[in-house]
């Protein structure tokens, strides 16, 4: 058996494969070959370390370095230098955002410090295409245990104990949700994992399976053993490819080491899983409209009860989890409830992933212990503001979720800390909006995603939201009126009330937060027209400072709709009924006599 | 192709395999390992180095100590090189100069087994290799 003295671990997941990182790793491992390193070095292709934008991401191991940005040109210094010579390639080193330092251990990095990975804990450390890498971490131990040594029941009341909730937004306590599956009567059950992860900017799902798919495999394993289910779906969505390949890859695997198949570890137990794709509707992502998309229907929610757990894929019982919950399952089996259960808070247990996007230096996926306060993620971990501006607010939970300001920094988070707030836990998409961002406009984003995303079954749903999205518009263009922010709140409970699923009943929250937290913001809109942050293109107006004008006719020259007159060496002049405020006079004069306000 | 049949062929084969990651593993937990450095610049290779190193990873292996051994660029001891570095776990760094086979023999069964110094250690006036140790404390 060769022993590499050296890894490199080369990051493999969606992100850093779209900057190159297989040329990377091809262009090393020949590097290796020609100084005859080969034997002693490996190159190891992982899943995402959860920093994606500064990828593609290197960590040569044991020295703990981690490099940021690599160029399949850079393999050859890699090798010359840190592998041959042992002096670190200073220049790729990855800078600290605050002290501008160059971080030379991995462990020294703010971004990873208060990290806790359960969830995450093989992501960017092991091959996910490698079950002998993933066994070496212990994976398929937690489904030997249950089979060998525990009575499915005693399996369930694990779960139930380690307090562990659901994570794909619902919250719903896991091993309940086990029990009761498990206590429905029938000739067939289904082990569901929902890998549609639909939210603007989430990828933690995608993440869990493109970086450690045989966690999941093995926790809907011991669902299956817990449940009496022997048959595992997981929908997953279409434009997943690469998680899907690596999926696949797994499973058959699995199968190839009888950890799928017949008569597991020899107990009898049967179990195998197949793959379903979605078309990339948010709303298939909802349990009852995911299994009716599975039995080949509309992808529609249906109405609860009967829950999946009783009456679910073709009308048997089904166990539908989320990606993140299930790869939380292998480690709380292996190292008891107990362990898991004292993470966290008094009602949240264990850690939460998070996909921290927007205007936050470290931008990625981040794993904390529940309890963790917005103010470690987003300034510890997330490194601050991007250009030092200001911060105004994050919004969580993704477009059924609602914004949390500057008072809220200091709250831990957790499912009910956050819907105190107003706000929501979700799947765990976080957005750092700063001051130059505009409230009103965000909301706008959301509810133009949520009309997309409706199924229109129902009316205040379809319509509603509709016309939640035109008042808004209509603020943003500078033409609402003070009515209108009536009209919002009254519409958004209408619409709270009368949905028949999550998404009808959750789309208002980035409106009524907005509204609730700034609404400033909003009579800025309706009363002054004015946006304060200076988003809304259609309520600035530029115009030109006469003190500061030296007719230079650069201004006039570049502007696209000749709204600009003046003759050479006189005063110009803006006309703003037929300005179209693109920017460009702004940038173009060298003389800061172009105003915007 | 392996069939894992039973509960003990899996913990069989996850004893192999984890040798394997062993080094990924111990890099992650620098704290509670033994750290050799050897350096590994051109003064040190020409002296010998990269014999020593190999001598050290196997032999440490073999004789069951948890350990992580790295290269390191010049220390700044070329008159003494082959140079290595051991830290033991809560100890300060210790440099030992002209270190062959047998004075390796020696550092491992002495200074990392028992703690008990070996000739050849190089008085420090420097801190550490790693240049910047505190960086991270903030
Ligand atoms: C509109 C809508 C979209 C949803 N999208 C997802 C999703 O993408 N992934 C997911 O796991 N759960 C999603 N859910 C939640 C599921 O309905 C369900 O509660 C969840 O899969 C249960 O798993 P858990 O208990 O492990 O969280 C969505 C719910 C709604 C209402
Ligand atoms: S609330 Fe909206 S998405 Fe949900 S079922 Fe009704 S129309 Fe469809
Ligand atoms: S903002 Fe654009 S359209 Fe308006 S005056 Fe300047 S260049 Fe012309
Ligand atoms: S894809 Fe490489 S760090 Fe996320």
């Amino acid at each position: 058996m060769i022993k590499h003295k050296i890894h490199i671990l080369v990051c493999g997941g969606t992100g850093c494969k779209s900057s190159n990182s297989d040329l990377l790793v091809s262009t090393l491992r020949n590097e290796l070959i020609e100084n005859g390193l080969d034997k002693e070095v490996q190159v190891v292709l992982t899943g995402c370390f959860g920093f994606c934008e500064q990828g593609p991401i290197v960590k040569v191991l044991p020295d703990n370095i981690f490099y940021v940005g690599v160029k399949p040109d850079d393999a050859h210094e890699i090798i010359a230098e840190h592998i041959i010579k042992g002096r670190k390639v200073q220049r790729l080193l990855y800078v600290d955002p605050k002290t501008k330092e160059r971080i030379q251990d991995a462990k020294g990095m703010n971004f990873y410090k208060k990290q806790l990975r359960i969830a995450l804990r093989n992501c960017g450390f092991i091959d996910p295409e490698s079950i002998d890498e993933s066994i070496a971490r212990d994976g398929y131990a937690a489904l030997a245990k249950v089979l060998t040594e525990l009575t499915p029941a005693e399996t369930v009341q694990i779960v139930k104990q380690s307090g562990l909730r659901g994570r794909g937004g619902g919250g719903f306590s896991t091993g309940l949700k086990w029990e009761i599956t498990a206590k429905s009567q029938a000739d067939q059950k289904y082990v569901v994992c929902n890998a549609d992860e639909g939210d603007p900017g989430a990828f933690m799902d995608r993440s869990i399976l493109e970086g450690d798919p045989h966690t999941v495999i093995e926790a809907m394993a011991i669902n299956g053993y817990c449940t009496g289910a022997d048959k595992g779906l997981v929908y997953i969505r279409a434009e997943y490819p690469l998680a899907i390949e690596r999926l696949k890859i797994a499973i058959k695997q699995a199968r190839e080491y009888g950890l799928l198949g017949q008569d597991i570890f020899g107990t009898g137990f049967n179990f195998d899983i197949d793959l379903r794709y979605g078309a990339g509707a948010f709303v298939c992502g909802e349990e009852t409209a995911l299994i009716h998309s599975m039995e080949g229907e509309r992808g529609e929610p249906t109405f609860k009860p009967p829950f999946p757990s009783e009456e679910g894929y073709l009308g048997k019982p089904t166990n539908v989890n989320n990606v993140e919950t299930y790869a939380n399952i292998p480690p709380i089996i292996l190292q008891g409830a107990e362990w898991f259960s004292s993470i966290g808070t008094e009602k949240s247990k264990g850690t939460k992933v998070f996909a921290l996007a927007g205007k936050v230096n470290n931008v990625g996926l981040v794993e904390v212990p529940m309890g963790t306060t917005l103010r470690e993620v987003i300034f510890e971990i997330g490194g601050g503001i991007k250009g030092n501006k200001k911060f105004k607010a994050v919004q969580t939970g993704g477009p059924s979720g609602g914004c949390l300001t500057e008072k809220h920094l200091d709250i831990p988070i957790d499912y009910d800390n956050l819907i105190a707030c107003g706000s929501m836990m979700g799947s765990g998409g976080m957005i750092i909006v700063d001051e130059d961002d505009c409230m009103v406009s965000m909301a706008k984003y959301y509810l133009d995603f949520t009309v997309e995303e409706s199924c229109g079954k129902c009316s205040p749903c379809r319509i509603g939201n509709k016309r939640l999205y035109e008042i808004l518009e209509t603020i943003t263009k500078g033409k609402g009126t003070v009515e209108d922010l009536d009209r919002l709140r009254n519409l958004s409970e209408v619409i709270k009330d009368t949905s028949l699923c999550g998404l009808g009943q959750t789309s208002p929250n980035p409106v009524l937060s907005t509204l609730d937290n700034f609404l400033d913001e909003y009579e800025a809109h309706v009363k002054d027209h004015k946006c304060p942050a200076g988003q809304c293109r259609d309520l600035m107006t530029y115009w030109i400072e006469p003190e500061n004008c030296v007719g230079c006719t650069a201004c006039a020259r570049v502007c696209p709709v000749s709204a600009i007159s003046g003759e050479r060496k006189e005063v110009h002049i803006i006309d703003a009924a037929l300005c179209i405020k693109c920017g460009a006079c702004l940038e173009k004069c060298k003389f800061n006599a172009v105003y915007v306000s | 192709m392996t069939k894992v049949k039973t509960l003990a062929d899996l913990k069989k084969l996850r004893e192999e395999l984890q040798k394997k990651i062993h080094v990924r593993e111990s890099g992650d937990h620098p704290e509670s390992t033994v750290q050799v450095k050897v350096a590994m610049a051109t003064c040190g290779i020409a002296s010998g180095a990269k014999d020593v190193m190999v001598f050290l990873m196997e032999e440490l292996e073999k004789r069951g100590i948890d350990s992580v051994v790295t290269q390191t660029g010049c220390m700044g001891y070329c008159y003494a090189e082959p140079t290595i570095e051991v830290t033991l776990p809560g100890h300060e760094p210790l440099v030992f100069g002209f270190v062959d086979k047998k004075k390796a023999d020696e550092i491992i069964e002495k200074y990392i087994k028992n703690g008990e110094l070996v000739d050849g250690i190089i008085p420090i006036t420097y801190q550490s290799i790693n240049e910047n140790q505190e960086e991270g404390q903030q």
